[in-house]
């Protein structure tokens, strides 16, 4: 008997139950159904999470002013400006483990062309800036050394500001050139950048744009010549060494400010790429415990297939006796009967793999989560569910072939 | 035992004999019982011969059934089939020589259910490794044989009890045995069907397969060639007769029933008229 011809039989004798084989199958078509799906949302969840922490910027450290305490008050930080350009280029020129270091200055103003305002974050800072954050421009060119050099009156615009102001279906190459006003000072559009999406608290990256940081305080906020009144942006060369960055800056930052030991920092850094680790840390273990829970499923899928299978030999004790009669061998028993539950669990297995990614696709389109199935997760559950058609239903294999074949053809 | 085969002495040459059974003895122990289904049975028969075997329950007549069909082993003997020594081959040997050697016919028929004609009747072939097309061709050479050509997509329960044991007739014949074994292959069937079937067996018969019929209805056994009488593991009695022909037997009862049935109308009729005449 070739295995093909097993194979058949096997189908046969599925085809022949046909409500009763896909209810069998139904175990395994929910456990491995969830499995895909959970990991699948799960993945997608990881990589969205993975997505807004890298329009943050790459392995970033934001570096702020230290606090003021007036009368017992503690102000926030940022509230007393501690962070000098000195600083800045101390950090940029001293601290191996940091790539590029920007100010990020920041005001709220409104901007105004020919037909619409729209008030938004206007943000001063150097080329650097754009390095940090892993931006690009969709159209036209970014800061230059040039501009902040030279204090030039350019501005590069995010795309909700540019959908606001020249509505959404504008071309952004015919939006580069054009003249917008800042706190009544024209400004020279000069690119646009790239979108970008939203923050992982909802904040809107394209909401914003961008001046030289010289061009800030001469015209938009001046005042506080030594001091940045902002904060520092730094990323470090990997993310392997953001630790250590933080590390580094903050002794270089303490001798520079000379505090004493035992002092407080009149400064602080708040490591995002941690941050964006332990997020990242959360969902990986939200996935695995839900695909544990599924895979239990795929168990109690596969008791099922087992238990179907026990009830089939007995029913089918003189079918058996027959077949061993007209000469199958117990092998060709054994093998009937296996491949029986393993066409159960694997074409259980293969329609759960639709039913998960179908579903996991309806809930990425319903909250707009990337789809994410990994190839080495579906092909874990076609093997995962052929071991446990194998496994359950090796017993009832068993079983039938060990039956004696004058007791089972006269059984009733 | 020498005794009981002494009839058949003579009319056998040696290179003739297809099953050759030596003082075999088969003991079971269910729990604390012993119990001796065969002691001691000698029993040769030749190609081409039709046996019955006849016994009351618990005369090993099964048991024997059973050892001749490769289904279990001697306790103590030796079972040579077509010159091989049977009771010595292993699970898997028993399972070829039931598949080429064999064919079986069972009281119940054991067509699988939900399965075409064609399909059961090709079941041993696909353990015999033969090929699908010739499968095919062969099975319904079988078919045709047994006078079912027209049935062949049929399944069981869409057939009468004569036409499902036909069906397992052919299923036995498919694989061109040696011998045709029958366990009480009338009895889940009305007379007239089994003499029906029994002309069938006497056909195979005279096309040269060796029959062997397990019966306990002497009208059975009548259309065998020798019947073998068992009797508390043990032959009996072992004798040649002259076979009833099966053909004439069918042709009386068919015409019994027809006879039966015009009396029967007859008889409804003089009711009828009665009821009427009550009635007028």
């Amino acid at each position: 008997m070739t295995s093909l011809q097993t194979v058949r039989i096997a189908g046969r004798a599925l085809m022949r139950n046909k409500l009763r084989s896909f209810l069998t199958a139904l175990g395994i078509i929910i456990g491995v159904g969830a499995v895909i799906a959970t990991v699948a949302i799960g993945d997608g969840a990881k990589s969205m999470v993975e997505q807004s922490f890298a329009a943050m910027g790459s392995n970033l450290l934001i570096i702020m002013s230290g606090t003021t305490t007036s009368g017992g008050a503690h102000g926030g930080f940022g509230s007393q400006p501690t962070l000098s350009w000195d600083d800045m280029a101390a950090i940029q020129r001293e601290v191996t483990s940091v790539k590029y270091t920007a100010p990020q200055l920041r005001t709220s103003a409104q901007i105004i062309n020919e037909e619409q305002n729209w008030t938004t974050s206007v943000t001063g800072t150097t080329p650097e800036y754009f390095l940090i954050r892993t931006w690009t421009s969709a159209a036209g060119s970014l800061i230059s050394t040039a501009d902040v050099d030279g204090a030039t009156k350019t501005v590069v615009l995010g795309q909700t500001v540019v959908d606001k102001l020249y509505g959404p279906s504008v071309d952004p190459n015919s939006v580069v050139g054009q003249s917008v006003r800042i706190k009544n000072v024209p400004f020279q559009v000069i690119g646009v950048l790239e979108r970008k999406g939203q923050s992982a608290s909802g904040q809107d990256y394209d909401d914003g744009v961008f001046i030289p940081s010289s061009t800030f305080q001469a015209k938009v906020q001046g005042g506080l010549k030594q001091y940045l009144s902002g904060v520092i942006l730094a990323n470090a060369t990997s993310n392997d060494t953001t630790a250590r960055a933080e590390r580094q800056i903050t002794s270089l930052l303490r001798e520079r400010h000379h505090l004493r030991k035992g002092s407080d920092d009149d400064f602080s850094i708040r490591n995002l790429s941690e941050l964006a680790n332990a997020q990242q840390e959360g969902t990986r273990t939200l996935t695995t415990l839900l695909a544990s829970i599924a895979a239990v499923s795929l168990l109690v899928g596969g008791v099922g297939i087992m238990n179907i299978m026990l009830v089939s030999v007995t029913e089918r004790t003189r079918e058996i006796g027959l077949r061993m009669a007209v000469g199958a061998r117990r092998s060709d028993i054994l093998y009937q009967f296996l491949v029986e539950s393993l066409t159960l669990s694997v074409a259980g297995g293969i329609i759960g793999i639709a039913t998960g990614i179908a579903t996991a696709e309806e809930l990425a389109s319903k909250f707009a989560w990337p789809l994410l199935v990994r190839p080495q997760v579906i092909i874990i559950a076609v093997v995962f569910s052929g071991l446990v058609g194998v496994g359950f239903g090796l017993y009832p294999a068993r079983k039938a072939s060990r039956l004696d074949p004058i007791e089972a053809l006269r059984f009733e | 035992m020498a005794k009981a085969g002494s009839s058949r002495s003579g009319s056998v040459s040696a290179g003739n004999t297809v099953i050759d059974i030596e003082k075999v003895t088969k003991v079971y122990q269910t729990g604390d019982v012993t119990v001796h289904a065969l002691r001691g049975v000698d029993l040769k028969i030749d190609r081409g011969e039709f046996v019955a075997v006849m016994g009351a329950s618990g005369s090993g007549k099964s048991t024997l059934m059973n050892i001749l069909g490769g289904l279990d082993y001697p306790t103590v003997g030796e079972y040579r089939l077509d010159g091989e020594p049977i009771s010595r081959l292993d699970s898997d040997g028993l399972a070829r020589i039931r598949n080429r050697t064999l064919g079986f016919v069972f009281q119940s028929f054991n067509l699988l259910s939900r399965t075409s004609a064609l399909e059961n009747v090709e079941l041993p072939l696909l353990y015999g490794d033969v090929p699908a097309r010739e499968r095919h061709h062969r099975a319904a050479e079988a078919l045709t044989q047994v006078g079912l050509a027209d049935r062949m997509e049929h399944h069981p329960n869409q057939m009468s009890g004569g036409q499902q044991q036909r069906v397992a007739i052919a299923r036995a014949l498919v694989t061109r045995p040696k011998v045709i074994l029958a366990d009480e292959p009338t009895g889940n069937l009305d007379s007239e069907t089994s003499v029906e079937v029994m002309t069938l067996f006497q056909e195979l018969w005279r096309a040269g397969i060796t029959i062997v019929v397990v019966t306990h209805e002497p009208d059975v056994a009548a259309f065998a060639g020798r019947v073998v009488n068992m009797k508390d593991g043990r032959v009996k009695s072992d004798r040649r007769q002259e076979a009833r022909d099966a053909r004439e037997a069918l042709a009386a009862a068919v015409a019994q029933r027809e006879q039966e049935h015009e009396h029967e109308q007859s008889e409804l009729a003089e009711q009828a008229s009665a009821t009427r005449e009550e009635a007028g």
